[in-house]
């Protein structure tokens, strides 16, 4: 789960990282109260998950209320790149000397974590590896013993930033590391960390992304989960609990397994169709898990033409014809459906499929075939449209 | 022969109280593992259908002459039932339970690798390893296996690995060990732990692989396929046209900016000299052209 900065630098303040003062504003006269609050000048900051919002002009300098409300005015509501802005953080303006990088990862290749420190900060870390790779500084960092503070400090001396920020430097490491390993972070990046004219290091940008599966024992995200963007299909899919990923294509997807779903669009797309969408039911999918499912991909206006591909480990292939059986009574599936089953029961399940083949309905002995079938009726559906 | 578990191999199972424990062990069991013991500290001094319940794996260990672990327990218990079969002498522990945290899988398997060298992981999240015919420790359902060789599967994907399996019971082709090392972000066996063994293997006389989005692992075992190994490799990785930037179900399989493209994988596995498969059942026949091609 990313959070938005205003949730990352709330995070970090958690684990007593210095970021600036600042507030949460969803309205301009919101956003005049916080600014009056912190102090001018303030910066008014579009709170949106993908990066370029300065460029598109979402990061502003305010030195009144004045301006305050004309920078919340123009900025609320403006699209950053398909998404739009409903949220602004008002912080306290920083005088900045220096900008640096600093990050913490999981190195999945080395299977340790991996810090990263640069004197190049402000700009995309990415363009930095590839004009000046030797200008970011890379430790790896055995997770059993955790980063020291001597292991702090070579980051810093590596990636030579000036002396005055040593030691700031190394007590925000330390602590942002903290905040990735018992924050259960998969990504803590400050880009800028900066270094202000009186010799203060602080986060003045926060990127967090957060491990789901840890969510278990972090019950204070419950805040994060209520503001997380997701388009209609997805959030009607989670409420379902299905693992489901919006496309754009015609040919909806149902498999079990994330291998085999991934692989279903493969085959579609092989098949010279487009998916709609990637929807994993899991193993030991039953009848219930199926007709959601179903209902899901039916609320998607592009679907034409929906593919079942099931192979049967857990998940048994009477459950699953069943499941279809039942959606189709209770839920008016506007598209066609072609299912393929293979493995455990699934001659029961291709039995019971047999007895209710219609135009609606479509069995196919492999998965080939079936995205072949697949793709032909969301192809013809688009012809006649 | 097989690699990491064969019909000696004796199993106590973390969780075997629990239903999917159960379920599981107990179709295990059917299969012909030896499964010889469940723990449950609150379960201690019952049994589940004449599978004995200790309260501990040491005890387990002791009483049974337990070898493996296989791990079914929720996934916040996940990395002291880990640590505490490593304590007790197991020296193959397959976690087949999944949503495990990362920071735990970090740690867990590094503090294995400096206090318990000896011990093999497997997983987390993955689907177990069967060796067709003798032993079947996870969620594989074992009768689409056919046992004998002379082909070795590793997989990241459980499906998938079904669907291999499959593939090639259906063309009448036996397996010596199929493994699925998952797709967490840290697995504790990779790609290449498993080609290491199979090349070693003599039954074993060509490998399957299947890979999918996210990291590097299919690259680095395209290059130790090129340097090291002189069987046949047939691969396939699922994901060609997935789109960038979203999570596809496991935790692994992402593709962030340029790395992780499945074409790139696909490309490195074939510049290694892989036979590369666009979807499983091509994988299936270029496997098929494989075994019919070697010497007899």
């Amino acid at each position: 789960m990313d959070l938005f900065e205003y949730q990352g630098k709330q995070y970090f303040a958690r684990f007593g990282i210095p970021v600036s003062p600042g507030g949460v504003a969803d309205t301009v006269d919101q956003a005049v109260t916080e600014a009056d609050r912190v102090g001018y000048p303030v910066v008014v900051k579009a709170q949106v998950q993908v990066g370029g919002r300065g460029k598109a002009g979402g990061i502003q300098l305010a030195r009144s209320a004045e301006e305050v409300r004309q920078h919340a005015t123009n900025i609320l509501g403006m699209d950053v790149r398909g998404h739009t802005v409903r949220r602004l953080w008002i912080e306290r303006a920083s005088e900045i000397e220096r900008e640096y990088y600093a990050s913490f990862t999981l190195d999945r290749g080395a299977r340790l974590h991996l810090g990263m420190v640069s004197a190049k900060g402000g700009v995309e870390i990415e363009q930095v590896a590839e004009e000046d790779p030797q200008a970011i500084a890379r430790l790896h960092i055995n997770p059993v013993q955790g980063l020291s503070e001597q292991d702090a400090r070579t980051l810093v001396e590596r990636a030579q930033l000036e002396p005055e920020a040593h030691a700031g430097a190394v007590d925000i490491l330390q602590k942002l590391y903290r905040c990735f390993v018992d924050g259960d972070a998969d990504l803590v990046e400050i880009n800028p960390l900066i270094l202000t004219p009186d010799g203060r290091v602080h986060a003045l940008d926060a990127k967090v992304t957060l491990d789901n599966n840890a969510e278990f024992r972090h019950p204070e995200w419950a805040e994060y989960r209520a503001t997380e963007v997701l388009d209609e299909r997805e959030q009607l899919a989670r409420s379902k609990g299905l693992q489901y990923i919006g496309l754009t294509g015609s040919v909806g997807i149902i498999a079990n397994g994330a291998g085999l779903a991934m692989s279903t669009l493969d085959v579609v797309n092989q098949a010279g169709g487009s998916p709609a969408n990637f929807l994993d039911i899991g193993g030991g999918a039953d009848a219930h898990v199926m007709a959601n499912a179903l209902e899901v991909i039916n609320t998607d206006p592009n679907v034409r033409s929906i593919l079942i591909n099931i192979f049967g480990g857990i998940t048994r292939g009477e459950e699953v014809a069943n499941g279809i059986v039942q959606a189709l009574e209770h839920v008016e599936i506007k598209a066609p459906i072609v299912i393929r089953i293979d493995g455990t029961n699934a001659e029961e399940g291709r039995a019971i499929l047999q007895s209710h083949q219609s135009a609606q309905l479509i069995s196919q002995p492999t998965m080939l075939e079936a995205a072949a079938k697949a793709v032909e009726l969301a192809n013809l559906a688009e012809a006649r449209r | 022969m097989s690699i990491f578990v064969d019909d000696t191999t004796r199993v106590v199972y973390q969780g075997l109280t629990g239903s999917a424990g159960r379920f599981y062990g107990l179709r295990n069991r059917e299969y012909g593992t030896r499964v010889v013991a469940g723990t449950n500290p609150r379960r201690a001094g019952t049994d589940v259908e004449g599978i004995p319940v200790f309260a501990t794996v040491r005890e387990a260990v002791s009483q049974t002459g337990a070898t493996a672990s296989c791990v079914f327990v929720p996934a916040p218990g996940v990395e002291s039932a880990v640590m505490e079969s490593a304590e007790a002498g197991i020296t193959f522990i397959a976690v087949i339970t999944e949503g495990v945290p990362a920071q735990d899988e970090a740690r867990f398997y590094n503090r294995l690798l400096q206090d318990f060298p000896q011990v093999r992981l497997l997983g987390p999240n993955c689907p177990g390893i069967i060796t067709p015919g003798k032993c079947n420790i996870g969620i594989t359902a074992g009768e689409i296996a056919t046992p004998g060789g002379p082909v070795g599967i590793v997989s990241r994907s459980g499906t998938l690995t079904y669907q291999a399996l499959y593939e090639l019971t259906q063309k009448g082709i036996g397996v010596t060990t199929c493994v699925g090392i998952g797709g967490d972000p840290v697995p504790g066996t990779t790609f290449i732990d498993c080609l290491e063994r199979f090349e070693a293997d003599p039954e074993t006389r060509a490998v399957m692989l299947i890979g999918e989005i996210g990291g590097a692992e299919e690259e680095k075992a395209a290059s130790f396929i090129g340097e090291h190994m002189s069987k046949p490799v047939v691969a396939y990785v699922a994901g060609a046209t997935a789109p960038p930037g979203k999570k596809m179900g496991h935790a692994g399989a992402i593709i962030s900016g340029s790395q992780g493209t499945a074409t790139a994988k696909m490309e490195a596995l074939a510049a290694a000299g892989v036979r590369v498969a666009k979807n499983p059942t091509e994988a299936g026949e270029l496997m098929t052209e494989v075994v019919r091609g070697l010497a007899r």
